[in-house]
C-alpha cells in the first residue's frame, strides 16, 4: 500500500533542497552582518563629550599627532591627551567658550574627560602601535584622512582579515617612515617596488614571522 | 564514587623489594597498581573532571545544552559593547601608558627583609620579581612574595578603623590614643605594652625605642611564629651573645644537615639555595659537586637534595649529632649510648668526611631542633675551622634580639596580674599563634584597652577594643634588613586602598607628633643617619675600604646613631660590634658622590637607594666571636611510651596562617606532600600500618587526587584537636609531623575552615616539638586534595639520575638511557618550516632544581591563571600552567626524591597541533606551540593527544569577573580567558613579544638573557634557563650542548624544545646510597 500520496515526492525534494538553502541563506546573512559595519563599526558616528575637531586642530591648524598622543612610538597605546595637554592651549585662546565647559569643568575638579572609545579591538588582540610606527606604516593608513574628519570615524573594518593584508603583504602599505605621520601621503605609483626595498630596509619579517598567531593573540 | 581503593602496604613493599634497578614512582596508588589507577592512566583528564557535578538534573541540562547549542553561533555576531577612554587630568611625567614601571622595595617576613622589584601598571603593582642587587634575592622570590601581591587586593582585607566593631575615622583613633597617653605621661608608661612581631626596620626599631624613653615603665614586647627561638638561643649559648649565623654554601664542599630545611625556609633561603646550586652545577666531567646528607624527620625539600639522607626521630638528631662532634674530637661531647650501631656507622664516616674538608664544611641545625643541637653545630663548625671561613657570624639582623616566648610569656603573666591596661599589638596574630598553654585571649580579656593593627579583622581583633587596618607592604614606606644586614627601604606601589595605616604612623599616633606620615617618618630617620654619618670624622671612615677596620673607624668617630646609643636596641647586644649606621652610610654615599656641587647629597643618596633596592655596603661585617667551649647535655630521651615524637613546621605556603586567605598560595601544591588546600599530620608508612591507617582513593575512574583518608584525634597535655592523616614515604617512623598555619576561623572567605589548628594542642615548652603525642583513630574519613597523583605518564623514564662517579666515567649516559630519533625521522619536509629567525628554548637543570614550587606561583601571577578551589583539584581541574613532579625511587622508609618542573614542552612535531579542528593551536615560525583562545571550541582533542599532560581546561567559569579589586591585580598583556577554552603554557609569549618589538625598534635582534620567563626569574637556583637556540652563544645553547641533556619522552620523536640536565648524586663511596641510581 501505498502511503504517500505521488506529490510527497516533490515535496521531499524541495524541503530538501530548500532547507539546505535555508542554511545557507543563515550562514550568508549571519556573514554580511558579521561583516556589516552595523558590528565592526565602520563609518559609524560616536558622539564624544566634547565637540572636538581633528579637522580643526590637525588640517587647520597643523598640529603634529604626537603633540597629543604622545607615547605612540614608544608604546603600544597611542596615548590620549590628558586635559592637560587642552589647557595648554586652552588656557589662554577659546579660554572662555561654552563648548570648552567640560574641558575646563575636568581640569578644575581633576575628574577625568570619559571619550568614547572609537577604535576598539577585541581583548584577545594585542596591537602595538610603536611597531608599526617604526617600520614606517603610516597612520593614515589605519586611521584615515583623519585632518578631514570634524568628529573621527574608524574607516577601516579592523577585523582580522584586514590586518592579514598587511601582515601577508606588508610591502603594499610601508612608506618611508620621515612620512609616517603625513596625513596627506599618497603611495606613489610604483609603490611594490618602493614597498620591497623598504621591507627589506627596516628589517620587516616575512608574512610566516608576521602571521604567526602569537604575533597578536597573547 | 562507586568502590573505593584501599592501599595495601604490605602488598607495596613486597613488590618494591622483587623490583630491581631504577623504578620511579609518584603516589602510593600510583604502586599499588588500583584499578582505578589505572583507568585514570588511559584517559586526558579524570572522568569525572567532565562530568557536570551541580546538582542539575538531566532533563534542566539538555535544556541549558539545546539553547546553548542554539546560541552558540550567535555569540560570534554580538556587537562589542561601546567603551571609554579616560586618560588622566595631569599625566604623570615618568608614565607612558602602556609601559609597565618597576620600583624596587623590600617585604619584611619573619624577622627577616627581602629586596623586590615590583611591576606597576598605570598605578596597580600587577607582579612581583626579585631584585637582583639584593644580596638575598639576586633575582629570585619565595612564592610568599609571588602571592603576596594577591593579599593586596584581598577583598576582605579589613577596611576603616573599628572602636567595638563600628567604623571610626582614623581621627578619633588618633584623638582617642592622645587621650591616653596623656594619662600615661603621668605614669612614665605604667600599664603600657607594645607587643610587635620581629622587627628588622632600623626606624620602627627607632621610634620604639623613643617611645620608650619618653615612657620608661612601658614595655616591648615581641612575638611572632617563624621558628627562630632555638637557633636564638643556641647562638647565644654558643657565643656568649645574639650573633647570626650567614652560610656561604657556595664554599661548602661537605655539608651536614640537623634537620635544617636551609633551602626552603629561614632568613637567607634564597641565597643559599642559589649557592648551594651554584657549588653543584655541572658543566662537564670535570665539574665538582658539594656532598650533602641530611638527618631529619619530615621529608623535606633539602632531604630530596641529599646525597645521602636517614629519617630518623627528631630526639635522634641530637645523639646523631653528638656522634659525629665525638668522632671528630670536639672536647667536651658525649656520645650518647641510644645510637643504632648503624647510624653510628654513618656518623663516623660523616665525619671522616668532614675532617677531609676542615675549612669547607658545614654542619647546621635545624629550626625544631633544641638549643644544645646547636650549640654542637656551632662546636663542629668551630672545631672544623669552618668559622670565618663557611659560617660567618655577624650581628644579628633583628632591631633587639629576645627570646620570643620569653617575650610573650612575660606579657601574658603581666596581663593576667592585671599590670597592663593599654595593649598595642602591632601586626600578626597572637590569639591564633600563641600557644594553648599561654591563654592569650583569656588574659587579653583582662587589658582595659586593647588596639590591633591587622590587615584583616582577625581572631586577635575580635577581641581587641580598636582594629586599625594595616597597610600592605606595597602600600606603606618602611625599611628593614636583608639576612646579612644589607638594609633596604620599602617603599609604596599604591596609595593604601582603604584607610590602611603602617605600624609607624600608629606608633605616631601615640607620641607627639601624631600626624606624621611614614614618609616623613622612615626618610627623617634615614636622613639623620646621614647627617650623623657626613660628621667631621665621615671622610676617615668613608676613606677606610677594607670591612675590618671599618668598626675601628666607627667605634671612636662622633657619628653615633641614636640608636646605637641607648635603649634596648643596643642593650641586648652591647658587645663590641654594635651597629651604628652612620659610618655605614657614610661609606655608602662616599661611593657614590653627588653628581654636582649643587645637589642636596642625601637626597641624592635617598633617590639612590630607592632606586637600587639595596643601600650600599651596609651588609654586617663578620663579628670575631670565640665558641664558650661549652655544650650543654642534650634533652634526655623522650620516655618510653604508646605516644609519638612530634615536630611544628610553618606550612610551606600559608606560613603562620597569615596567607590562609592566599588563593593563590592555598591552592600551590605544596613541596612533596603534593597537598593543597589543608594541612595534615604527616607520618610513616610504617607508622600508619601500626596505627592502622588506611588511605584510600575513591574513584569510579574519577576522584583522582581525592584520598580519603582517617582522622585522628591528637591529644597532648590534655588538649585534643582532630586532624587528617597524610601518610608520606621517606618520613620516619616513629614520629609526626604537624604543620601550622591552617585551622583559622576569622582569615576571610578563602581560608575559613581549611585544615586543622596545630596551635591548639601547642605548648610553650614544646614550642617546636616533643613527644608524648597521643593518636587516636576516629571513626571518621576526610578528603584531602593532593595532586600527586594528577596528569601521570606512567612509568617512563622522565628522571634520569647518575652518580658523579658514574658520570666521569661515561658523561654520554643520558644518551644511552634515552631514545632520540634523528631530526629527519619526519613525515613533514624539514625545509618547509627551517627556524631562519629565533628558535626559543628551555633548559631545565634538574641538578639545580630544589622543588620548592615557586616558579608555578610566579606563572600563576604572571598569566592570569584562575583559582579553582579545593572540590575543583579533587576532580583534576587545577589550572596550573607548570607542575613540579616528585617521583620516588626505592623504599618506602628512605626513598630517593626527585623533583621534575613540567612546563609545556613546545615540541616541534607537536601531536596536539595535529588534532585540533578548529586551528586553535598552531606553530610559530619559532617553534612555539601558539594556543589562540578565541579559537578554541573546547573539543580538548589536543590535550587527549598530549603525551606530557601540559594542557589545562577552563571546565567552568573559573576567574572572578565580579569582585572589583581582584581585577587590578591581572596582567595586561595576558587574555584573561574564560569557560569552555583551552589554555597551556606560552613561554611566557607576552615577555617574548615585548622584548621582539623593542629590539626591533633599536633595528637589532633581541640579546640573550633580554627575555626572562616567570618561571626563570623567580628560580632561586636559576635552574630554568630560556633562550634562543639558533644562537649557538647562548645560554640555553650551551646548557643544550651539555652530554646530560635530554628531552623527556623523547623517543616519541616530538622534539621537546623543553629539554632537561640530568640529575647528578654526589654519594660518599663509604656509605650505601639512599637509592639504586644508576652508576
Amino acid at each position: 500500500m501505498q502511503i504517500f500520496h505521488r506529490s510527497a515526492n516533490t515535496i521531499f525534494k524541495l524541503s530538501i533542497f530548500g532547507s539546505l538553502l535555508v542554511v545557507g541563506g543563515l550562514l550568508y546573512v549571519m556573514n554580511a552582518v558579521e561583516s556589516s559595519s552595523w558590528v565592526t563599526r565602520q563609518d559609524q558616528i560616536i558622539t564624544q563629550p566634547v565637540q572636538f575637531s581633528h579637522a580643526r586642530h590637525v588640517g587647520g591648524n597643523g598640529i603634529d599627532c604626537r603633540y597629543c598622543h604622545t607615547s605612540v612610538e614608544t608604546s603600544a597605546f597611542a596615548g590620549i591627551p590628558p586635559t592637560k595637554t587642552c589647557m595648554n592651549c586652552h588656557s589662554e585662546i577659546f579660554s572662555q567658550a561654552s563648548y570648552l565647559r567640560p574641558v575646563r569643568a575636568s581640569f578644575r575638579t581633576n575628574v577625568s574627560l570619559h571619550w568614547n572609545r572609537v577604535h576598539d579591538l577585541p581583548d584577545f588582540v594585542y596591537f602595538n602601535h610603536s611597531i608599526h610606527v617604526n617600520k614606517g606604516i603610516g597612520c593614515s593608513t589605519c586611521h584615515g584622512r583623519v585632518d578631514q574628519m570634524p568628529l573621527v570615524v574608524q574607516v577601516q573594518s579592523l577585523q582580522m582579515q584586514w590586518c592579514l593584508n598587511c601582515h601577508r603583504h606588508p610591502e603594499r602599505y610601508v612608506r618611508p617612515r620621515a612620512d609616517v605621520f603625513r596625513m596627506d601621503y599618497a603611495y606613489p605609483t610604483d609603490q611594490v617596488a618602493l614597498g620591497k626595498r623598504l621591507v627589506a630596509e627596516y628589517h620587516i619579517k616575512g608574512p610566516a614571522d608576521l602571521t604567526s598567531c602569537s604575533t597578536c593573540h597573547r | 564514587m562507586s568502590e573505593e581503593h584501599k592501599i595495601d602496604l604490605a602488598a607495596i613493599r613486597a613488590r618494591l623489594a622483587g623490583s630491581n634497578g631504577p623504578e620511579y614512582w609518584r603516589s602510593l596508588e600510583e604502586l599499588s597498581e588500583s584499578q582505578g589507577f589505572q583507568e585514570i592512566l588511559q584517559r586526558e583528564f579524570p572522568s569525572r573532571a567532565s562530568e557536570w557535578l551541580d546538582p542539575v538534573g538531566r532533563r534542566s541540562f539538555l535544556k541549558l545544552m539545546g539553547a546553548s547549542l542554539a546560541l552558540a553561533g550567535v555569540t560570534a555576531c554580538t556587537k562589542q559593547p561601546l567603551e571609554q577612554i579616560v586618560p588622566y587630568v595631569t599625566q604623570p611625567e615618568e608614565i607612558i601608558l602602556g609601559r609597565p614601571l618597576y620600583f624596587a622595595t623590600a617585604m619584611t617576613m619573619g624577622g627577616v627583609s627581602t629586596g623586590l622589584l615590583v611591576e606597576s601598571n598605570e598605578g596597580r603593582p600587577t607582579k612581583i620579581e626579585g631584585n637582583v642587587l639584593h644580596p638575598e634575592s639576586l633575582g629570585a622570590t619565595t612564592g610568599y612574595a609571588q602571592g603576596s601581591v594577591l593579599s593586596l587586593y584581598d577583598p576582605d582585607r579589613a577596611k576603616t578603623a573599628t572602636y567595638l566593631g563600628d567604623d571610626k575615622p582614623w581621627k578619633s583613633f588618633v584623638g582617642a590614643m592622645q587621650t591616653l597617653m596623656q594619662v600615661k605621661r603621668a605614669s612614665k608608661g605604667a600599664g603600657l605594652r607594645i607587643l610587635t612581631e620581629t622587627v628588622v626596620s632600623p626606624s620602627l626599631a627607632d621610634q620604639l625605642q623613643q617611645l620608650l624613653t619618653d615612657y620608661p615603665n612601658a614595655k616591648w614586647h615581641q612575638y611572632e611564629q617563624t621558628g627562630r627561638d632555638h637557633v636564638r638561643a643556641g647562638a647565644k649559648q654558643a657565643f656568649g651573645r645574639y650573633v647570626d649565623m650567614r652560610y656561604h654554601f657556595e664554599r661548602a664542599d661537605v655539608i651536614l644537615s640537623l634537620n635544617a630545611d636551609f633551602l626552603n625556609c629561614g632568613p637567607g633561603l634564597l641565597r643559599y639555595a642559589r649557592d648551594f646550586a651554584d657549588h653543584r652545577r655541572i658543566t662537564g666531567p670535570d665539574s665538582t659537586m658539594s656532598r650533602l646528607y641530611v638527618a631529619e624527620s619530615a621529608l623535606t625539600n633539602t632531604g630530596a637534595a641529599a646525597d645521602h639522607r636517614w629519617p630518623m626521630r627528631p630526639s635522634q638528631i641530637g645523639p646523631f649529632a653528638a656522634a659525629v662532634a665525638a668522632a671528630v674530637g670536639v672536647a667536651g661531647v658525649t656520645p650518647s649510648s641510644g645510637l643504632s650501631a648503624d647510624l653510628q656507622k654513618q656518623a663516623a664516616a660523616v665525619a671522616r668526611d668532614l675532617q677531609q674538608h676542615r675549612g669547607a664544611s658545614i654542619v647546621i641545625a635545624g629550626e625544631d631542633q633544641p638549643p644544645a643541637v646547636h650549640v654542637l653545630a656551632h662546636a663542629l663548625n668551630t672545631a672544623l675551622g669552618n668559622a670565618g671561613t663557611t659560617v660567618v657570624y655577624t650581628d644579628p639582623v633583628e632591631a633587639n634580639p629576645v627570646d620570643q616566648l620569653e617575650s610573650l610569656r612575660e606579657l601574658v603573666a603581666d596581663m593576667n596580674a592585671s599590670k597592663v591596661d593599654l595593649l598595642i599589638i602591632l601586626g600578626g596574630n597572637p590569639v591564633y599563634t600563641a600557644p594553648a598553654d599561654l591563654p592569650f585571649n583569656a588574659a587579653l580579656s583582662k587589658v582595659a584597652m586593647r588596639v590591633h593593627l591587622a590587615s584583616h579583622f582577625n581572631e586577635t581583633s575580635a577581641n581587641c577594643e580598636w582594629h586599625v587596618p594595616e597597610t600592605h607592604y606595597l602600600e606603606a614606606w618602611g625599611d628593614g634588613r636583608a639576612f646579612d644586614g644589607t638594609i633596604s627601604i620599602a617603599q609604596p606601589l599604591i596609595a593604601p586602598l582603604y584607610e590602611g595605616k603602617s605600624a609607624h604612623e600608629v606608633l605616631a599616633a601615640l607620641s607627639d607628633a601624631p600626624d606624621r606620615s611614614g614618609y616623613q617618618i622612615v626618610r627623617e630617620f634615614w636622613m639623620r643617619q646621614f647627617a650623623a654619618g657626613q660628621g667631621p670624622s665621615a671622610p676617615a671612615a668613608a676613606a677606610v675600604p677594607a670591612t675590618a677596620d671599618k668598626t675601628k673607624a666607627r667605634a671612636g668617630g662622633p657619628m653615633q646613631a641614636r640608636m646605637g646609643t641607648a635603649g634596648p636596641v643596643t642593650s641586648a647586644a652591647p658587645a663590641a660590634g654594635a651597629t651604628p649606621l652612620a659610618a655605614t652610610l657614610a661609606a655608602s654615599a662616599a661611593a657614590e658622590p653627588a653628581p654636582g656641587p649643587g645637589d642636596d647629597p642625601f637626597t641624592w643618596f635617598w633617590r639612590k637607594v630607592l632606586n637600587d633596592g639595596v643601600m650600599a655596603d651596609t651588609a654586617y661585617a663578620p663579628l670575631a666571636v670565640s665558641f664558650s667551649g661549652t655544650i650543654p647535655p642534650l634533652p634526655p630521651a623522650p620516655p618510653a611510651g604508646p605516644g609519638l615524637e612530634f615536630i611544628y613546621r610553618l606550612d610551606p605556603t600559608t606560613y603562620d596562617g597569615r596567607f590562609a586567605n592566599n588563593g593563590w598560595l592555598q591552592e600551590l601544591p605544596k613541596p612533596l606532600t603534593r597537598l593543597t588546600w589543608d594541612n595534615a599530620v604527616v607520618i610513616s608508612p610504617a607508622t600508619a600500618e601500626q596505627f592502622g591507617f588506611v588511605t584510600r582513593y575513591a574513584y569510579q575512574g574519577g576522584e583522582h587526587g581525592q584520598a580519603l583518608v582517617d582522622l585522628v584525634e591528637l591529644t597532648l597535655d590534655g588538649r585534643t584537636v582532630k586532624a587528617p592523616v597524610w601518610v608520606m614515604p621517606g618520613h620516619a617512623d616513629g614520629c609526626a609531623t604537624l604543620y601550622l598555619g591552617y585551622g583559622r576561623t576569622r582569615a576571610g572567605h578563602v581560608g575559613n575552615g581549611t585544615g586543622y589548628n596545630a596551635n591548639l594542642i601547642r605548648t610553650s615548652t614544646a614550642a617546636w616539638g616533643g613527644s608524648g603525642l597521643q593518636v587516636k583513630k576516629l571513626d571518621e574519613e576526610y578528603h584531602l586534595a593532593s595532586i600527586e597523583g594528577h596528569y601521570s605518564m606512567q612509568g617512563r623514564g622522565f628522571v634520569q639520575v647518575a652518580t658523579l662517579e658514574a658520570f666521569r666515567k661515561n658523561p654520554a649516559f643520558v644518551k644511552e638511557a634515552v631514545e632520540t630519533p634523528s631530526s629527519g625521522d619526519t613525515m613533514f619536509d624539514p625545509a618547509e618550516h627551517p627556524y631562519l629567525g629565533y628558535a626559543w628554548a628551555m633548559s631545565i637543570d634538574l641538578n639545580a632544581c630544589v622543588a620548592c614550587g615557586t616558579c608555578v606561583i610566579a606563572c600563576q601571577a604572571e598569566n592570569n591563571i584562575p583559582v579553582v578551589g579545593k572540590d575543583q583539584v579533587m576532580a583534576g581541574r587545577e589550572m596550573h600552567w607548570l607542575r613540579v613532579d616528585r617521583y620516588f625511587q626505592g623504599t618506602l622508609e628512605n626513598p630517593a626524591v626527585y623533583a621534575q618542573p613540567v612546563p609545556c614542552q613546545q615540541c616541534e612535531n607537536a601531536p596536539c597541533e595535529l588534532v585540533c579542528p578548529v586551528g586553535a593551536t598552531v606553530h610559530s615560525s619559532e617553534g612555539l606551540n601558539d594556543m589562540v583562545y578565541n579559537r578554541c571550541v573546547g573539543t580538548r582533542y589536543c590535550s587527549n593527544n598530549c603525551p606530557y599532560k601540559v594542557r589545562r581546561f577552563n571546565f567552568l567559569l573559573y576567574q572572578d569577573w565580579n569582585t572589583p579589586s581582584l581585577k587590578f591585580v591581572r596582567n595586561p598583556d595576558v587574555t584573561v580567558r574564560s569557560r569552555g577554552v583551552m589554555e597551556k603554557c606560552t613561554y611566557c609569549v607576552q615577555r617574548i613579544q615585548e622584548a621582539k618589538i623593542e629590539s626591533e625598534k633599536q633595528n637589532r635582534k633581541v640579546r640573550d638573557g633580554e627575555i626572562v620567563t616567570a618561571c626563570q626569574a623567580v628560580c632561586p637556583t636559576d635552574a630554568i634557563i630560556f633562550g634562543d637556540i639558533n644562537d649557538p652563544a647562548s645560554r640555553v645553547s650551551k646548557l643544550k650542548a651539555q652530554t646530560r641533556n635530554y628531552g623527556l619522552l623523547a623517543e616519541l620523536n616530538t622534539r621537546p624544545r623543553t629539554t632537561y640536565l640530568a640529575l647528578l648524586k654526589n654519594p660518599n663511596p663509604e656509605l650505601a646510597a639512599t637509592a639504586p641510581v644508576n652508576s
